[in-house]
């Protein structure tokens, strides 16, 4: 295993009584990574996660956590680690400070300073001394990252951190797991089902389905592979046909029921918009869409998520 | 391991389930011990009217060490419920709040983890039943005056007060190291459950069927009942015979700390491979 790889898993795989939950899951990630962890519902994301925080016994394979194997040098492994595991519960009769006092205590030991200074960064600072029961599900989900970067650990591991928030909620946890990369140079495992979220802040990323893993490589790189394509309606049909089969830029026009098909660059779809309303046409869609997002559609049965 | 201890008990001490049983004890036992006050001399009275015939009873009989002994019996049946209600919890509660997921997931063996939770347990229920005896006798003494001890037990026997206190001392050890066999059995259970009433439940159950086999005279039953851990909670009233029988008592506690253990060894088992799916 390379240095710079902080997490392996080998092989790993669970079985649930008549099924596997997660099988031949081979996954890498990289010191300084924001790893994007995809899948839908039920494709073996939280049991993977599980896995690799030791919350369940692998029923093959191995996790790797800093070349530390999580089946025998559990301890070793997990020092480094901090994480949330879908949806953050706490003690609601104890303070928010109580609360990481306790998780503090298990993590070795923390003082208030650093109590303090993670309840500042995520905006609780003066909640710490109020009891968790008073607090909303928001506030919730920013005092999980709070205990997951208590230890200082190297790599974060966040599960699906913004489900159930609110479109500023989900912004504000985007922008703080930006300022973990970016600022404290964490690495960071991002499980979620949404595919937006992870192109947002995401380096690498791995897509699990039916508890087999699909890919996983570079955000870009899997996003710029495979065929790309622009989906074009407008009106009036006929003239905006002939229109589009003179244009350079486009190399291939299919017909559709609800509009046009094109195989072009997306760099080009600006000039193309602007030479369809010089010519009078009444646009009303231009879509970008890559292959990889029709399998995520697909997979999700094209509720837009994973 | 002190810090580990330290947590849960601030997560026990600040949970107001754990102080239930201290409340209902705190009711109860003023309660008893006033109407003893104000009747209580008529039940000793009804308790030996044929040796009255016989012998010439002197001195207070009826004072705060026979009510205190008295004590000790009618609440056992009711002190395994209030001691459930704590250790049942201690890992079952972790499961039903979902906050395995936040403990777990710490570089610190599991192992460890139950054993802070099983120490706190301890803890619980020696203060518990220490409680107990603290207040009963300690409301007693002022209350119903001092005297020599009358016990019924096979027989009469009448134990001088200064050979009484060391032998509540000695009873109340014996009784918290009981107790602690029943909260054992309850953190069993709780190993194993994702709520909190289950080992209760569970506990309670156990009580009961033994309970049964133990009072029902039936030789199938007799035989049965050398394995059934309910055969040697008995342990405390053995500190009031005279002489007291320490073998049987050693041997007997003994018995008890086995079970303790193999209920603590069973639950790590559980607890140790136990996947978190809640």
């Amino acid at each position: 295993m390379s240095s710079d790889v902080i997490l392996q898993t080998s092989n790993l795989g669970k079985h649930f009584k008549r099924r596997w939950a997660v099988r031949h899951l081979d996954l890498e990630i990289h010191r300084g990574d924001v790893f994007g962890f995809l899948g839908p519902n039920g494709a073996g994301k939280s049991t993977t996660i599980r896995m690799l925080l030791s919350l369940i016994r692998p029923t093959e394979g191995d996790v790797f956590l800093f070349g530390h194997s999580l089946r025998t040098q559990r301890q070793l492994a997990l020092k480094s680690v901090g994480g949330i595991v879908e949806k953050p519960d706490f003690y609601l009769y104890l303070t928010a400070y109580r609360n990481l006092e306790v998780v503090g205590a298990l993590n070795g030991g923390t003082t208030k300073r650093r109590i303090f200074e993670v309840l500042d960064l995520v905006g609780l600072g003066q909640r710490a001394y109020d009891k968790v029961k008073t607090y909303s599900h928001g506030m919730k989900q920013r005092l999980g990252i709070a205990q997951a970067l208590l230890s200082d650990p190297e790599l974060v591991v966040l599960d699906e951190p913004t489900s159930g928030l609110d479109p500023q909620g989900m912004k504000e946890i985007r922008d703080l797991i930006l300022h973990l990369s970016r600022a404290q140079k964490k690495t960071i495992l991002l499980s979620s089902h949404l595919l937006h979220e992870v192109e947002l802040v995401a380096t690498r990323m791995a897509i699990i389905n039916k508890g087999e893993l699909v890919t996983q490589g570079e955000v870009k790189k899997l996003l710029d592979e495979g065929e790309k394509y622009v989906l074009l309606s407008g009106e009036p049909k006929k003239k905006l046909e002939l229109l589009l089969r003179t244009q350079r830029c486009v190399q291939k026009v299919e017909e559709q029921t609800d509009g046009f098909r094109l195989a072009m660059e997306f760099s080009d779809i600006p000039q193309l918009t602007r030479t369809l309303v010089r010519n009078n046409i009444a646009v009303h869609a231009i879509i970008p869409r890559r292959s990889l997002e029709d399998y995520f559609l697909s997979l999700t049965e094209n509720d837009g998520k994973l | 391991m002190a810090r580990l201890l330290y947590i849960e008990l601030i997560k026990t001490f600040l949970k107001k389930r754990t102080f239930i049983g201290f409340a209902i004890v705190a009711v109860i036992v003023p309660l008893i011990e006033i109407a003893m006050k104000l009747e209580g001399g008529r039940f000793l009275q009804a308790t030996t009217r044929s040796l009255q015939q016989d012998f010439f009873l002197v001195g207070n009989l009826f004072n705060a060490w026979l009510v205190s002994y008295n004590m000790m019996n009618s609440l056992w049946v009711h002190i395994p419920l209030l001691i459930s209600f704590v250790a049942g919890d201690m890992l079952a509660g972790e499961a039903t709040a979902g906050t395995y997921r936040l403990i777990l997931i710490r570089p610190v063996s599991r192992t460890r983890i139950l054993l802070a939770k099983y120490a706190a347990t301890v803890f619980y229920t020696i203060l518990f039943v220490f409680f107990l005896g603290a207040l009963s006798i300690g409301l007693a003494l002022p209350l119903l005056g001092r005297g020599d001890l009358i016990v019924f037990q096979h027989g009469i026997l009448i134990l001088p007060e200064s050979d009484v206190a060391w032998r509540f001392l000695v009873a109340y050890l014996l009784a918290a190291w009981m107790m602690l066999t029943i909260a054992s059995l309850a953190f069993f259970f709780s190993s194993f459950v994702e709520n909190a009433i289950g080992p209760i439940v569970g506990t309670m159950g156990v009580l009961i069927v033994s309970f049964v086999i133990m009072s029902i005279p039936v030789e199938l039953f007799e035989s049965m009942r050398p394995y059934l851990f309910m055969y040697y909670t008995n342990i405390w009233q053995k500190v009031f015979h005279d002489p007291v029988p320490w073998e049987t008592l050693w041997k007997d506690a003994a018995v008890l700390g086995a079970y303790s253990l193999a209920f603590l060894g069973a639950a790590w088992g559980i607890f140790v491979r136990k996947d978190i799916l809640s």
